[in-house]
């Protein structure tokens, strides 16, 4: 391979840039069929109740209208995970959340659809609701599910890793915490849309805005009970994903099944106030931090309760469960943690994985107590991280492998550009560097680039990269990964046009057709510029060997003096002497037969082996680090974000352009979290949603969003394409504690509830005028009977990853 | 069903007729009757700005105005923005930075940047964060869209600006 690198870390145009500028760009709703049919879906007006009787006939005897179907067309049910199919595309029995679907109806075009549907008579009996995590855990009856680990509990898990109680004993000072991080919601600015068909073959294909296609072709399969190899799922270009398109949805089931029963292709678009019902978003969840360090600010123990508002489905839950409990061992040195995390069923829309999936809320969490750590021992909150980091090359307590560990650099660029010195109290009111009203705050944190292993069981790689190079020197580089605007069609371009010294923008992206891709499983985790870039650098080597072989034989030259680079295929020590990209592969067809080649890629094996080690395990982690500078108002409890300095470790940049979009856009979404995003319900029985509309559901707009400095550091991580790893979710992470940190630096309130918000601010100026506790907060959590914890030797007390023997193991 | 109503105006420089039922915005109508998808709908509501477009000029929110009011007016979309197959200088712009991440909000974007660069040609960070404050974008946090619209109006000033370094590769 030629050393110098002619595509790799340079600001290329994004492959889909031209047409996504110029309205050319196909979006699902976009999609029109001849002898369309649209859909509009009944939803639930009830949180909670037993569905007596549906009556469609009203619906049915309307004009243009063609087929309606209800619960009892679709009877099986599904869900993202194995362990949670708990969805049924219309519900049968019961209804668990406003906006849960009911009936389903096939007209003319859409406003017949929207008139038959007001026409569809639900009987319903009400049940008593459950809306929060309190009631969850304390109220048995009604069960919103007949599953989980009792009562309206989902999942109940815990974990220790080497003996809490010994670090405790070990400290120098125990300090406990309890944090409440509301849930949010993606906001994705394109609707979710799908349109079915159905053909007269009898094969089924389906086009939709999905993160997944291969989850959702494998939902399709099960629930219509068709051979998945009559199913194609064609994820159109996402309009924004955020983790908002990444189960199987009942709108997708429900087109499917019209278009199946009408022989007409349908098309569902969804009214913005059902996307807050579709939901998945973040997780509300309430914690409990206890802490052991040394007067150092060493940690020598940490216990961490989480308790997650899942809303009325499993979705994603169980991941987010662990996931919540997971990261918090890769950033600083934690020798013993113990875990115990339980997620509630509540009469909501379902929450699931939104961008730093079950992450940010316990970083958040982590690095405000961190802060209030360091404010008791009198350290500087950047030396109480800094000295404590987690070794590059190291096991964590839960055995999570770190690789390249970046976050010593990340805290030092932004310490360094923040001119943190100058400007910190130094946790003394009396002698501020800053006004009053003025201050800053440093967070850090860390993310997976990818998830070890795959949400079902199976030794299969995660992504499939297919190439083919035709004889007039097309190369079309084939891909299930789906593009959401993070540039994953781009990444495949670069790294083939790299390897076989061409132009990205002479290949040909075809991805996310489940008929013509090779799998790859999709937009999530933070995974795909790492796994498809290590499937397509496989691909591409391939294709090069064929290439270089044949051309080799052709110039009578060894095959170690190719290089392929300005497409060309060429003798390094005598450079004219070559041939043209299309020659060369004229005279591999030629030599070969039809040139095809296929790479993929499966993750390291993760050194954990105990029940609950799946979540957590990545290839590689990337780092962020961020200080935060804010104005507090003391009159009215406004708080400005002025600045944000960002350093990530990003390994190595594929295209530098791209990966400060993500970084930018992640602190954007940071800020909206911490600032102002929240899905809330009237506190009544109904559980209705405040405000599912986009003028109502406060984002920031260009007035809100704050200056951005942003650090890229590069050091390549051995596990990631180039050394390459992910931005897409981890800069997100420290910027709501940086701002919670910076707040206390302004004002002296500490805001342990997010998104912090004018009046909770006045709350806590207030009791802090009064002499108290300038604090606004959750005080406890529930009480909670937590099964024996799963216990496990660390790597340090000579464990091997395996629970230890003799006790009672929760299933 | 209504019965459809025919208009006559001016679309991207040429001259149109499209008969629609009479309760349809300008959205629907140059969506579902024109098939120009390229303008895209986030709320429908005059929430989200990504239904911008531009009438007479100036910019509007399409779900929020009756097809039938185009009648007689210049009606440009983003299939309008380019010059043939020569983009705009915003369009080239946005795509080389990334200010077109998912491209869902783009064209909204676009429109809205070309009316501020028609008033304004040299305007500061503040009047692109001003004239841009009603269309929401969740990808990008702004910034490459701001960077983007000033070294477009630099490009059509006609003076060689360079986006400082920091800007593609992050700060040293």
């Amino acid at each position: 391979m030629a050393n110098k690198l002619n595509v790799i870390g340079k600001p290329f145009r994004k492959v889909d840039a031209r047409a996504k500028c110029v309205g050319q760009t196909k979006f699902a709703d976009d999609i029109v069929l001849p002898r369309m049919l649209f859909c509009k879906i009944l939803r639930s007006h009830l949180p909670h109740a037993l569905i007596k009787k549906v009556d469609v006939s009203k619906a049915l005897a309307m004009p243009g209208v063609f087929a309606v179907i209800t619960g009892k067309d679709l009877p099986i049910s599904y869900g993202i995970l194995p362990v949670s199919q708990d969805e049924h595309a219309l519900c049968i029995n019961k209804v668990r959340f406003v906006g849960d679907p009911v009936a389903a109806v096939a007209a003319i075009d859409e406003d017949t659809a929207f008139d038959a549907m007001n026409v569809i008579e639900v009987e319903y009996e009400p049940l008593n609701t459950i809306s929060s995590i309190e009631e969850a855990v304390l109220i048995d009856e009604p069960r919103i599910h007949e599953y989980g680990d009792g009562g309206n509990v989902h999942k109940k898990v815990s974990l220790e890793f080497g003996n809490v109680e010994d670090g405790f004993a070990e400290a120098d000072l125990v300090r406990e915490d309890v944090f409440f991080y509301e849930g949010n919601t993606h906001l994705p600015m394109e609707q979710h849309a799908a349109v079915a068909h159905y053909d007269a073959d009898q094969k089924l294909t389906l086009w939709s805005a999905t993160q997944t296609p291969h989850y959702v072709h494998r939902a399709l399969a099960k629930v219509l009970e068709m051979p998945a190899s009559h199913i194609r799922v064609i994820a159109t270009p996402n309009g924004g994903g955020f983790g908002g398109k990444s189960d199987p949805f009942n709108h997708e089931v429900a087109v499917c099944k019209l278009a199946m029963i009408t022989g007409r292709p349908v098309k569902v678009t969804l009214t913005r106030e059902e996307v807050f019902y579709c939901h998945r978003g973040r997780h509300p969840v309430l914690m409990k931090v206890k802490t052991g360090v040394k007067n150092d600010g060493a940690i020598t123990a940490m216990h961490f309760q989480s308790f997650l508002d899942g809303g009325a489905y499993g979705s994603y839950g169980v991941a987010s469960t662990f996931y919540t409990g997971a990261l918090q061992t890769v950033t600083y040195e934690v020798p013993r943690y113990k875990f115990q995390g339980l997620r509630a069923f509540t009469n909501k829309p379902p929450c699931g994985p939104k961008r730093g999936h079950g992450t940010p809320q316990p970083r958040y969490a982590l690095e405000v107590h961190l802060d209030k750590i360091a404010e008791q021992l009198r350290i500087d909150p950047v030396d109480i991280r800094r000295k404590h980091l987690v070794a590059p090359n190291s096991v964590t307590a839960n055995y999570l492998r770190v690789g390249s560990m970046g976050l010593d650099k990340c805290i030092d660029k932004v310490v360094e550009g923040s001119d943190w010195k100058n400007r910190f109290s130094g946790w003394d009111p009396d002698h501020r560097k800053l006004p009053f009203g003025k201050g800053i705050g440093i967070a850090c944190s860390s993310y997976i680039c990818g998830a070890g292993l795959p949400i079902y069981w199976n030794n299969m790689p995660q992504s499939g990269v297919q190439l083919r190079l035709d004889r007039q020197g097309g190369v079309c580089v084939m891909c299930g990964s789906i593009d959401i605007g993070q540039g994953s069609d781009s990444i495949l371009a670069y790294i083939v046009a790299e390897i076989l010294g061409i132009d990205p923008f002479d290949i040909r992206v075809v991805t996310a057709d489940t008929d013509l891709t090779p799998v790859d499983l999709g937009s999530y985790s933070s995974r795909v510029t790492l796994m498809t870039g290590n499937a397509s650098i496989q691909a591409a080597e391939r294709a090069r060997e064929l290439l270089v072989m044949a051309v080799a034989e052709k110039l009578g030259v060894p095959i170690e003096n190719l290089s392929l680079a300005e497409r060309r295929v060429f003798d390094v020590e005598n450079p004219e002497l070559g041939v043209s990209f299309a020659e060369a592969v004229v005279l591999a067809e030629s030599k070969f037969g039809t040139i095809g080649t296929v790479g993929s890629y499966t993750p390291p094996r993760s050194p954990g082996k105990y029940k609950g080690s799946g979540v957590g395990p990545s290839p590689a982690y990337s780092y962020s680090a961020a200080v935060a500078e804010v104005d507090v108002n003391p009159d009215t409890g406004i708080v400005t974000v002025e600045r944000v300095w960002i350093a990530h470790d990003i390994g190595r940049s594929i295209n530098p352009v791209l990966v400060m979009g993500q970084v930018e856009g992640s602190v954007y979404m940071g800020l909206g979290e911490i600032l102002m995003e929240e899905m809330t319900y009237r506190t009544n029985r109904n559980v209705v949603h405040k405000f599912p509309s986009l003028l109502e559901y406060k984002s920031p707009t260009t007035m809100e969003m704050c200056d951005v400095k942003t650090y890229l550091i590069e050091d390549p991580d051995p596990n990631g394409p180039y050394g390459a790893k992910e931005v897409g979710q981890g800069p997100l992470l420290p910027v709501p504690p940086a701002v919670a940190n910076a707040v206390y630096d302004a004002v002296g309130v500490r805001i342990d509830e997010v998104p912090i918000t004018p009046e909770k601010v006045m709350r806590a100026l207030r009791e802090k005028s009064r002499g108290r506790d300038g604090r606004y907060g959750p005080d406890s959590v529930p009480p909670v009977s937590w099964p024996d914890p799963l216990r496990v030797l660390t790597p340090a007390e000579g464990g091997d990853g395996t629970e230890m023997p003799h006790v009672a193991v929760h299933s | 069903m209504n019965s459809k109503r025919q208009i006559r105006f001016r679309l991207n420089g040429e001259e149109t007729e499209v008969a629609f039922a009479p309760h349809k915005t300008l959205l629907e109508v140059l969506r579902e009757d024109l098939n120009l998808t390229g303008t895209k709908h986030g709320c429908e509501l005059g929430e989200c700005g990504t239904c911008a477009l531009l009438v007479d000029g100036r910019s509007i929110l399409s779900c929020l105005m009756l097809g039938l009011e185009a009648e007689g007016r210049e009606v440009k979309t983003i299939e309008g923005m380019a010059n043939g197959a020569e983009l705009h200088p915003l369009q080239q712009t946005f795509a080389d930075l990334g200010a077109a991440q998912c491209g869902y909000c783009s064209p909204g974007f676009l429109l809205v940047a070309e009316e501020l660069l028609k008033k304004s040609p040299n305007p500061s960070r503040a009047e692109i964060q001003e004239a841009l404050s009603g269309n929401l974008c969740r990808c990008t946090g702004y910034i490459k869209i701001y960077e983007a619209v000033e070294l477009a109006a630099a490009r059509m000033r006609g003076e060689s600006y360079e986006l400082p370094k920091e800007s593609i590769y992050g700060l040293d």
